[in-house]
């Protein structure tokens, strides 16, 4: 039997916006418990909630961004049920009028194919304070400092195939949204959290199996694997002759399985109906137009203009692209350097490579775009060699300064002087009359492989600073010679 | 002095015939000496009121020329004030103390009026009887065996009383027409949106308004003039240029067109009132008015949908009230949802449980189409209703309530009896419009209460409506009996 998993996801995005959706109090991140709460935030009685435009700009430019609708007519509602994280006793959604409506977006998979992820809709809301559980000797804290954040829940349909799609779809929902620059897409911190409906069936099988909603799962690779353990689960019980009971689950990281949560949480009845203190929020041709020239140039049109402009691969496109920062890097590296094949390959292996290995965001690389396009030219003027540049690259990621200055403390400048390189020749030529004498001997075919080792030890001689087309020609020439 | 109505104090003040702070300490006294009687105020707050006084006078003498500077009022203890209780008449607010004022007590407190105290009132506004209030029942000045009407029944009585010239109120379903009409005085809830909601706690969002309750239109002019303001705090504000009520009240009613809706003369009035109400049609007509009958024909759908919307609002208005942050916390929870239910259980009275419950029960999954979409579907008749009649008339005329005040207890058993008391003023709410009643004589030595119902915006037209009827009348100005 072949098992298909099918996969929606509810994603929670905080957005970046300065105050809170309903109330002045700011939405910075990390400030002590319950700094950040006003009396509104509080609910304390008497007070309303006043919209905030920039969270429907923000929720707007979502929606264009996805192709959506966007909702003319929006209403808020009022989700009910009690919670100490929870203010009011209700949650000010959206629910039958929501801000961004059907939409559709492209994911790019592994082996190069597409998939279409369609959009259910996107709705406002806010969010819930925090429940501090441990320190309280037993008794539970709340800060209230998240209540209120602006959120944007962006809901699939059940369009992905595996836990790869989900993770691509999530990382595509991520790149737009920082793109816009209507989050900061912090996973770790909460400002970006995911939802994910599972169910399995039977490839080839219209119905779709009971689903199971895992919760609050807070990392790329967490979802991956959440959805990898879950739809195991799932199969394994269908398989056992079991039914899978549709119900809300939680990830556990550290033992890396599912597990259900007090079923008496899902029974809730949430009693929405539109909230009489927010008239509904009207949005005329004009307010969206205008929003939607100042757009930023959204992930796939970069793409593409990545594979037309510099002549790149898709792939390699795709994947700088993935982020507005690192595509943004390599586009000044491409330019100032004139070389964007180079430019692509330095920033992809290279710079990935250090900033995975010491763990540093692009935003603190400790040089700029223009320094690597810096180094990028002396590589294609000569001053430097391929290999040689890798040191220099090293010095850069240790904040030595810029390529030429590294270059020239270091003494790294490729020798290309003709009567230092001829002297290196005599001398490697001179000191190995075996090889010489094989190389003279053998036929034509054979030839440019033996010359290899009368470059490595010339380059070795010189610390690697020999410039190797020079070496190459007075080499040959002097070969010939004898 | 207790006597004068707001405009009489207010020259008393500039002409220094006296002090705010004599006025103040006068009103002070009446309601040290009297309130025992009626239970009006749920707090006093003497201090306060004698350093807004002082503040005032001081005002007053470097020429300030605002009507209410030195005025003393009562509020309605549904007003947030900060640094001094609002308790909502509710067991659960009895310690809270906002740390902010409701923008109509800052609006108040910038136009140099003086707080006497917070009235009394049915707990968080549910009830025609000032019956439910945490604090007791308040009883009506002209008969204290006879409830004073509520929800505002503390601010009427209060005024009813001359223990404050002038109080603030609310009205949700009637709430400040209706206790008018019982204790005799002029009482009227503005358009909704005119007046902001800030500051006052919420009952049924959309149906809530704040008012005014005076002993005559001129007063009601005067304490709408500082009461009304557009505010951005309040997403149900609108944002409609202020007048000056007062600019209107001498305008001739000749050619004005009165209509008598038919369904509000029905069973269920109470004869004597009937007769007083038409007796006021004739007032109008000798000064120049035309009347017309006209049908609402949905008014007998505005209780049942009121008391589906109402409650349903209110469910999650009151879900805030859980013993977690502020208000009553019951001992030693061992749970959070025993925190939640004994905190709620003795915080709230029957009255409040009552209507959460049914509001609840409105929205739950498998009711919310059958009544709370119906009672929004029958709310949209009820204002066709009366915007088909504003094109044919300039004001609608009727009684306020059924019958004057009852006697306490006699419709406590029976909450639809109660609720039925509102069946003339609820449509109002229901339609957003801006209503007034004003004493058009006397049942039993019990003052009846005729109500005027203005198109949206048109305070001005309503105020000047009951202010020509009260120039050629003396209704407003009998006074209750303990009083004098």
């Amino acid at each position: 039997m072949e098992w298909e998993t099918v996969i929606g996801l509810e994603i929670h995005v905080q957005l970046a916006t300065k105050s809170k959706i309903f109330s002045g109090a700011s939405t910075a991140f990390g400030a002590a418990a319950n700094t950040q709460a006003c009396a509104i935030d509080l609910a304390m009685p008497g007070t309303l909630p006043v919209a905030n435009e920039e969270a429907f700009r923000f929720a707007v430019m979502f929606g264009l961004a996805m192709n959506s609708e966007i909702g003319k007519r929006s209403v808020f509602e009022r989700k009910n049920y009690f919670y100490p994280d929870l203010p009011k006793g209700y949650q000010t959604t959206q629910l039958e009028e929501p801000i961004v409506g059907p939409g559709v977006t492209n994911i790019e998979l592994a082996d190069g194919s597409q998939r279409a992820v369609r959009l259910h809709h996107a709705h406002l809301e806010e969010d819930a304070g925090k429940s501090l559980h441990e320190d309280y000797q037993g008794m539970s804290g709340i800060d209230l400092n998240r209540a209120g954040t602006p959120l944007i829940e962006i809901v699939s349909e059940p369009d992905m195939r595996s836990a790869e799609e989900a993770v691509a779809y999530l990382k595509k929902i991520h790149s737009i949204i920082t793109y816009l620059g209507i989050s900061d897409g912090e996973m770790s911190q909460g400002s970006m959290r995911c939802d994910a409906n599972v169910s399995v069936r039977l490839k080839g099988e219209e119905k779709l199996g009971n689903r199971c909603e895992i919760k609050n799962i807070n990392s790329f690779k967490f979802v991956e694997k959440a959805i990898k353990v879950e739809a195991e689960r799932q199969i394994e019980i269908i398989e056992d002759g079991g039914k899978i009971a549709q119900e809300t689950r939680l990830y556990d990281a550290d033992k890396n399985e599912t597990r259900s949560m007090r079923s008496k949480e899902v029974a809730n009845d949430y009693r929405y109906f539109p909230c009489p203190d927010l008239l509904p929020v009207i949005l005329d041709d004009d307010y969206i137009e205008t929003i939607r020239r100042t757009l930023p140039e959204l992930p796939d049109a970069k793409l593409n203009r990545f594979v037309s402009e510099y002549d790149l691969s898709s792939y390699d496109a795709a994947v700088l692209t993935t982020d507005r920062v690192t595509a943004d890097f390599f586009e000044t590296a491409a330019k100032v350097s004139n070389e964007p094949k180079l430019a692509a390959n330095w920033v992809m292996v290279d710079l990935a490579g250090y900033l995975n290995k010491s763990d540093t965001k692009l935003g603190e690389c400790p040089f700029t775009a223009e320094q690597l396009a810096g180094l990028i030219v002396r590589i294609k003027d000569g001053t430097i060699s391929g290999k040689i540049a890798k040191q220099v690259f090293e010095g850069m990621c240790n904040g030595e300064g810029d390529a030429d200055s590294i270059i020239e403390a270091r003494g790294l400048k490729q020798v290309s002087d003709t009567g230092a390189l001829e002297k290196l020749v005599n001398d490697v030529i001179a000191n190995n009359p075996a090889q010489v004498q094989n190389y003279v001997s053998a036929d034509d075919s054979k030839r440019p492989k033996m010359l290899g080792f009368f470059v490595g030890q010339i380059m070795k001689a010189s610390k690697g600073q020999a410039n190797p087309q020079a070496v190459n020609e007075i080499l040959l020439k002097k070969l010939n010679e004898q | 002095m207790h006597t004068k109505t707001i405009a009489q104090l207010a020259d008393a003040l500039r002409s220094k015939e006296i002090t705010s702070v004599e006025l103040t300490q006068h009103f002070l006294d009446r309601i040290a000496a009297l309130d025992s009687h009626y239970n009006s105020f749920i707090t006093v707050t003497p201090d306060i009121a004698l350093a807004q006084a002082r503040a005032a006078d001081e005002r007053l003498a470097a020429g300030d020329t605002s009507p209410l500077c030195g005025i003393p009022i009562a509020h309605k203890d549904i007003f947030c004030t900060q640094d001094v209780r609002t308790s909502c008449g509710s067991k659960m607010l009895d310690t809270f103390i906002a740390p902010y004022n409701a923008t109509i007590v800052e609006n108040y407190l910038k136009a140099g009026a003086v707080m006497l105290g917070k009235t009394n009132m049915d707990e968080f506004a549910m009830g025609s009887s000032n019956e439910t209030s945490y604090y007791g029942p308040v009883k009506n000045p002209w008969n204290t065996n006879c409830v004073p009407g509520g929800s505002s029944g503390g601010s009427a009585a209060a005024v009813a009383a001359l223990l404050a010239p002038g109080a603030t109120a609310s009205d949700t379903g009637g709430s400040i027409r209706q206790p008018a009409a019982l204790c005799g005085l002029t009482g009227i809830k503005p358009t909704y949106g005119r007046v902001s909601r800030w500051g006052m706690i919420a009952f049924a969002s959309s149906l809530d308004q704040a008012g005014t309750l005076t002993r005559s239109a001129e007063d009601a002019a005067l304490m709408l003039n500082v009461m009304a303001s557009f505010d951005d705090k309040d997403s149900t504000c609108v944002d409609q240029p202020l007048e000056d009520y007062t600019a209107t009240l001498n305008d001739s009613l000749t050619g004005l067109t009165i209509g008598i809706p038919e369904e509000y003369f029905s069973e269920g009035l109470h004869p004597d009132t009937a007769k007083a109400v038409q007796a006021a049609i004739k007032t109008y007509e000798s000064l120049g008015a035309k009347t017309r009958s006209i049908s609402l024909p949905h008014t007998h759908l505005a209780v049942p949908a009121y008391y589906v919307i109402a409650p349903a609002e209110c469910s999650a208005n009151l879900s805030r009230f859980d013993g977690v942050r502020y208000g009553h916390r019951c001992d030693a929870p061992k749970d959070l949802t025993d925190l939640y239910k004994r905190s709620r259980s003795e915080g709230f009275g029957d009255e409040v449980k009552r209507r959460i419950l049914v509001g609840t029960y409105a929205l739950s999954a498998g009711y919310y189409d059958a009544y709370y979409n119906k009672a929004q579907q029958v709310r949209r008749l009820i204002k066709q209703d009366f915007v088909d009649a504003f094109k044919d008339v300039d004001v609608i005329l009727g009684p306020t309530s059924p019958s004057p005040a009852f006697e306490f207890g006699s419709k406590t058993q029976d909450p639809v009896a109660m609720y039925l008391e509102d069946i003339y003023t609820i449509a109002t709410n229901l339609a957003g419009l801006p209503g007034l009643s004003i004493p058009c004589g006397l049942v039993d030595n019990k003052p009846v209460g005729l109500q005027l119902i203005g198109n949206y915006f048109a305070e001005g037209k309503l105020l000047n409506v009951a202010h020509q009827f009260q120039l050629a009348t003396d209704f407003h100005q009998q006074l209750a009996p303990a009083t004098a």
